[in-house]
């Protein structure tokens, strides 16, 4: 058995608005001289440390776990895993 | 006749809404403790507003797991009614007992503030006193208050009637004006506003009856007689 870091990253799906992350684009980012940002989202990280046998076992774990106790609203959000050796 | 009156770490209406239901309705209310189950002679259960687990994840999304829900759900399935008032309408949406999610609000604000529904659905034990479009002063006070649903969600809803309110204007950007929603048997109803908040004339600068007769509906669907 080894120790993961187990990043998920929890995002609104394509299509839902995100009023915060448009909020720190419009309101902070161009009103600076950061014209070449075109979009800022906001997420939520949540970090995670397992103990599995291997990275890919690591990653599934996490991943039902997740939606076994919907730490995500699939109605409105997706998640990305990343695994990183501790 | 009995109502249970839920109450999560975090709860902060429900001493509210046990007053509307014993001091003005003079019902027979008890409080039920989150990670205990609930008796077999309950008529009615209502999920008050509040911060449970002070909203962390996304509100709703842990109290959704107490150990009560499972009793909770049981109830929805004998058919009976069961109200959420804004965090309670939360933890219901995250308990997979009503569709959608509850986003932040469009503005980003907590919003609290007086606003009017409409009824859309006045076939529930919670509205049936109340005529078909009928208007309701009422307040809200949310920070996720913002209803959301995909659009095939939302012509379900709209099939199968399960959209008891909307506001009367855009208040926080919710998909077509939601401020309400009921299962699809209709006995599991959740809603953003707070009608405990509104059915008295001392704290209703309005008009109290609307919000009143959420409550007087509630009795007659239990078959108290006030």
């Amino acid at each position: 058995m080894a120790t993961f870091n187990v990043h998920v990253t929890i995002e609104n799906k394509p299509g839902i608005s995100d009023p915060e992350g448009e909020t720190i684009l419009n309101d902070l980012v161009l009103k600076g001289t950061h014209s070449a940002i075109s979009k800022i989202k906001t997420a939520k990280m949540l970090k995670f440390t397992i103990k599995e046998k291997d990275k890919k076992s690591a990653q599934t774990r996490v991943q039902e776990i997740c939606d076994e106790l919907r730490i995500y609203n699939p109605m409105v959000s997706k998640i990305t895993i990343d695994v990183f050796a501790a | 006749m009995k109502i249970g009156v839920i109450v999560f770490p975090g709860s902060n209406c429900d001493r509210d809404m046990y007053h509307v239901l014993t001091d003005v309705f003079k019902l027979d209310a008890e409080y039920f403790w989150h990670d205990k189950g609930l008796p077999k002679n309950i008529d009615a259960v209502i999920l008050p507003g509040g911060f449970s687990y002070g909203d962390r994840l996304r509100s709703g999304a842990i109290a959704a797991h107490s150990p009560i829900i499972k009793d909770v759900k049981k109830m929805a399935e004998k058919g009976i009614p069961i109200l959420g008032v804004c965090n309670g309408f939360q933890i219901l949406v995250e308990a997979g007992l009503l569709p959608g999610a509850l986003l932040k609000n469009t503005s980003l604000n907590f919003m609290c503030k007086w606003t009017s529904l409409i009824v859309e659905n006045n076939k529930t034990p919670f509205t049936n006193k109340l005529k078909l479009h009928q208007k309701i002063p009422i307040p809200i006070a949310n920070g996720e208050g913002r209803y959301y649903v995909d659009d095939e969600t939302l012509k379900k809803l709209k099939k199968k009637n399960q959209i008891v309110f909307r506001y009367s204007e855009v208040v926080n950007g919710s998909s077509d004006r939601i401020a309400g929603v009921c299962n699809e048997d209709g006995n599991v109803v959740g809603m953003m506003p707070h009608p405990e908040r509104a059915a008295e004339s001392e704290i209703n600068p309005i008009d109290n009856k609307p919000s009143s007769l959420i409550f007087e509906s509630l009795l007659t669907t239990i078959g108290v007689k006030n």
